[in-house]
């Protein structure tokens, strides 16, 4: 892999209550320009590792260095302007229900710099455009699909060209022509901007052919990494299971219960 | 056994005392976080404007009705009373101290925490359940400078001159009940009005009062919509939770002020 890594997580830890971590001994490197995926089964802790990038959690053990500075040494302020680097598309999009498309996309620029009016308009109409959705741009958040809700969502967080995107699960919930909409997009955006994208899913045949590089989660840990091919043909149980969605592996079918006997009183009868 | 039932009891107590303070201690540092972080709303006021909009000009409609109906039974109960003493002339008087000095701010108030406050809070509410406000956080911007800050100063400044609007409003109903329908002498019960209110003791005061209300309503209006758990539950229960602290923090507060202001006054 190249160096010159912008993300660099190192040794992390973190949890809610001490008793039960959520990441444990994390390390993992994500290179300049390239589209790494973090994948794994809900709950293992790929959520909270994509927090702990954003800066809105700090590890418990370890150190998280994201562009440059570690998120631990950062106070507010630094931590703003670390996040102004960065974009970042949420599970269902969150955009503001109370504002159109194009005042959504608007929203940073608004916020982050003083251009005038129509500086704004024709960004605002570019970004739409690569997104296509500029006919859209009256419309109101409600009045959209899910897939095109995305795609907005998609226009604003890189409104100010991010360094760094971050995708929270971006393909649950979407039909497969929407589904393949957003893969090229990620693909085609983190390539034009010259960016470096981050994508956390469970989605994993979408998310393979998208991705330069993937980790593997499971109970907080990493439990295997590698390009697409090498995940596809891993012998690792977990990932074999998981990749080709197998009913019965590592993760089990049943929930661990008694003895199904002892439960229909078979023994006793 | 009953010892450990009645600690059992105590603890519970105690518990739901510290959560109680824990959580006053929580809206108090909100608070002064928000006035701190106040700069976006003021510099950029059409923020604000927009709020005052939505709070306050919104709310005109059901101000000016209940004002105009409280004011119209104030003259029928107090022509009835006044009447046996043969001083209906002083109808008018009566009518708008009580609505100058009480009920403008009271009643404008409560129906301000009805109609304005618990929009505010399942506003802010959704906009947390939907991460709207986590996308702001995300996008460098400061959710309380710029969602929170603007709607309590819009919801401050709105209320006076909403309970304004209601004190005028009864005082109007007032005068049709009082001079059009019953017949109280014209000339008497705009004069005698006149010389009776006083700007500083009771509109200033009265004043006063919708201020505070309007702090308290919109502060734990913008609390709760913030610190609402962002499911479906949790904003109805904040937006419930709005309306009744808010109706009985008005109450207390009007008690308060009310002893500060007036018995203080007429006591010298």
């Amino acid at each position: 892999m190249k160096q010159d890594p912008i993300v660099e997580i190192s040794q992390v830890s973190f949890a809610y209550d001490a008793a039960k971590p959520v990441l444990r001994d994390v390390s993992l490197v994500i290179p300049r320009g390239s589209v790494v995926g973090i994948m794994g089964q809900s709950g293992c802790g790929k959520t909270t590792l994509l927090r702990i990038i954003m800066g809105a959690f700090l590890p418990t053990a370890g150190e998280a260095r994201v562009l440059g500075r570690s998120t631990t040494q950062l106070d507010h302020a630094g931590l703003f302007a670390m996040r102004r680097r960065m974009g970042m598309l949420f599970q269902f999009g969150a955009l503001f229900t109370d504002l159109s498309v194009f005042e959504n996309v608007a929203f940073p620029l608004r916020e982050h710099t003083a251009l005038p009016e129509d500086l704004v308009h024709d960004l605002v109409m570019l970004k739409l455009q690569a997104v296509g959705l500029r006919g859209a741009a009256q419309l109101l958040p409600t009045e959209l699909s899910g897939g095109m809700a995305r795609r907005v969502a998609l226009a604003r967080s890189i409104a100010l060209d991010p360094q760094l995107i971050l995708y929270d699960e971006p393909f649950t919930g979407l039909d497969p022509i929407s589904f393949g909409v957003i893969a090229r997009l990620i693909r085609q955006l983190n390539d034009s901007l010259g960016a470096t994208s981050v994508i956390v899913t469970h989605d994993v045949q979408e998310a393979l052919g998208v991705v330069d590089y993937v980790y593997f989660m499971a109970a907080g840990r990493v439990i295997a990494q590698g390009t697409p091919d090498e995940i596809r043909s891993s012998d690792e149980p977990f990932v074999n299971q998981f990749v080709n969605g197998k009913f019965d592996g590592p993760v089990p079918f049943h929930y661990p219960a008694p003895g199904y006997e002892a439960d229909l009183e078979v023994a006793s009868a | 056994m009953q010892i450990e039932d009645l600690r059992a009891r105590l603890e519970r107590l105690g518990s739901a005392v510290t959560s109680h303070l824990w959580r006053i201690g929580f809206a108090s540092r909100f608070l002064v976080y928000l006035v701190l972080h106040s700069g976006t709303a003021l510099r950029r006021f059409r923020l604000t404007i927009a709020e005052i909009y939505f709070a306050g000009v919104l709310s005109l409609v059901i101000i000016l009705v209940s004002g105009l109906f409280v004011g119209m039974v104030l003259a029928l109960q107090g022509y009835e009373t006044l009447q046996r003493y043969a001083a209906s002339e002083a109808l008018g008087v009566l009518v708008a101290l009580s609505l100058v000095r009480e009920l403008g701010p009271v009643v404008a108030g409560l129906l301000f925490a009805s109609r304005a406050g618990s929009a505010i809070t399942a506003e802010i509410g959704l906009m947390k359940a939907t991460e709207q406000l986590s996308a702001m956080e995300m996008m460098a911007v400061d959710p309380i400078a710029r969602v929170v800050a603007p709607r309590f100063w819009g919801g401050v400044l709105s209320m006076p001159l909403l309970a304004g609007l209601f004190s005028a409003a009864g005082i109007f109903g007032g005068y049709l009940v009082g001079v059009q329908l019953i017949g109280v002498d014209a000339g008497a019960f705009w004069s005698q009005m006149q010389a009776a209110v006083d700007v500083r003791d009771d509109i200033l005061n009265g004043v006063i009062k919708s201020l505070v209300f309007g702090v308290a309503v919109t502060w734990i209006a913008v609390f709760e919509g913030y610190d609402a758990p962002p499911t479906a539950e949790g904003v109805s229960r904040a937006t419930t939770r709005t309306v009744v602290t808010s109706s009985l923090a008005i109450l207390a507060l009007d008690f308060i002020l009310t002893a500060l202001m007036f018995t203080g006054g007429n006591a010298k």
